[in-house]
C-alpha cells in the first residue's frame, strides 16, 4: 500500500505543473491540483497500477467565502477484492482538491471515470453552483428544477416565497441573519 | 361533507339521521398511507398492534387518496413536496380531514428560521382540522388527536345552517 507521501510524490513527478499544494501529512492527506489538469490526473489515479484508485467515495464542495473560490474535495480509495471470504482490502486512500472560482466556476466532470461522480456532481451543482463540463445529466438533484440560487452558498438569500407559498413568516424572518 | 350536507330543515328525524351518520363516519376514518419524515414512524407505531389505531376504526391505511378520509401529514413538508400534497388532498373525496402531525408540519419546527426549503406550516397549503404538537408526537398523542377529530365529526349535521 503506498503511503500518502508516496502518492503525493508520484503525482508531483507525473504532473509537475498541476500540483499546486501538498497536504499529504495530515489527518486527511490530499494534494491541490489545477482544474485544467484534473481530468488527466483523475484518469491517472484510477488507471495507474501503483495507485488504482478505483472508487470515488465522495465529492465535497466547500464555499470559501469571502474568498471568491469553491473547493471541491474528491475522496478516493483503492479497493482490492479479497482472495477468500471477507472484507475488501483497503489499498490506500487519498484526496484531491480542486479550486474553482465562485462565480462561473467550471470543472470537467469525472462521471465517465467514476460513475459515483454523476450524482455527487449534481449535488455540488445544486447546492453550491459549481458547473461541470461534459456531465451526462447536468440537472439539480435535490431542489426543484425551478429553484432560484444555490442554498449552501454562504451568501445565499432565503426565498421570500415559492410558487405562491410564503416562505418567510414573522418568526422566520425576525432572527439574526445567518449569512455573514 | 358531500352531497347530503346542509340540505334539510332541522327537525327530529334529521338529528337522528345526523347521529347515525356521524357515528358511522367517526368510526371509520380511513387515513391515507402517507409519511414524510420521522413522524411517520410514530404513525406506523400507532397503527401497529401495541397502540392499534383500529380500535378507533382508523387502522385501514389506504394506499390511494381516492379511498381515504383523513390525511395525516406526518413530517417535514418541503417546498418541493407542497404541490404533491395539494394534489393528493384534491384527489381525496369529501368529507375529508387533515391532521397536522408534529412541529415541522404545524409551523416549520426546527426548520422555521434556518430552513430554506421547508413550508412554515402545512396550513399554508391545505386546511387543517387537528394540530398535534410534539417532535415527534408519541402514538398516544396521535390517538388523542384522532379522538378530537372524532369529536369534530360528531358535531356535523346535514341540516341547513342558519
Amino acid at each position: 500500500m503506498p503511503t500518502p507521501k508516496e502518492i503525493a510524490e508520484l503525482l508531483k513527478n507525473q504532473f509537475p505543473d498541476a500540483v499546486i499544494a501538498d497536504m499529504s501529512d495530515g489527518l486527511h492527506p490530499s494534494v491541490t491540483v489545477t482544474a485544467q489538469a484534473w481530468p488527466q490526473i483523475a484518469r491517472f489515479l484510477r488507471d495507474d497500477p501503483r495507485l488504482a484508485m478505483n472508487m470515488l467515495r465522495l465529492i465535497s464542495a466547500v464555499d470559501l467565502h469571502p474568498e471568491p473560490q469553491i473547493e471541491l474535495v474528491y475522496d478516493l480509495i483503492s479497493l482490492r477484492p479479497p482472495a477468500g471470504p471477507g472484507l475488501w482490502e483497503n489499498c490506500g486512500s487519498f484526496a484531491v482538491r480542486v479550486r474553482v472560482p465562485r462565480d462561473g466556476g467550471r470543472v470537467r466532470s469525472v462521471a465517465d471515470i467514476w460513475p459515483t461522480a454523476n450524482w455527487h456532481e449534481r449535488e455540488a451543482y445544486d447546492l453550491l453552483g459549481v458547473e461541470f463540463d461534459q456531465h451526462p445529466d447536468p440537472r439539480r438533484i435535490l431542489c426543484p428544477d425551478d429553484w432560484a440560487g444555490h442554498p449552501l452558498r454562504k451568501d445565499y438569500e432565503f426565498p421570500k416565497e415559492y410558487q405562491g407559498i410564503p416562505a418567510a413568516t414573522a418568526e422566520a424572518s425576525s432572527g439574526d441573519k445567518v449569512t455573514k | 361533507m358531500g352531497w347530503i350536507q346542509n340540505r334539510f330543515e332541522e327537525n327530529f328525524i334529521i338529528t337522528s339521521v345526523d347521529w347515525a351518520l356521524n357515528w358511522a363516519r367517526q368510526g371509520s376514518i380511513w387515513p391515507m398511507t402517507f409519511g414524510l419524515a420521522c413522524c411517520a414512524i410514530e404513525m406506523m407505531a400507532a397503527g401497529a398492534s401495541r397502540f392499534d389505531l383500529d380500535r378507533f376504526g382508523a387502522g385501514a391505511f389506504r394506499a390511494t387518496p381516492r379511498q381515504a378520509d383523513l390525511m395525516i401529514v406526518a413530517g417535514t413538508v418541503t417546498f418541493k413536496m407542497a404541490s404533491r400534497i395539494v394534489r393528493l388532498y384534491n384527489q381525496m373525496p369529501e368529507p375529508k380531514y387533515v391532521m397536522a402531525m408534529g412541529a415541522c408540519t404545524i409551523g416549520g419546527g426546527p426548520y422555521c428560521k434556518y430552513g430554506y426549503h421547508v413550508v412554515k406550516g402545512v396550513d399554508l397549503i391545505v386546511p387543517v382540522d387537528v394540530y398535534i404538537p410534539g417532535c415527534p408526537p408519541r402514538p398516544e398523542s396521535l390517538i388523542e388527536g384522532l379522538m378530537r377529530l372524532q369529536d369534530k365529526i360528531r358535531q356535523e349535521t346535514i341540516a341547513k345552517r342558519v
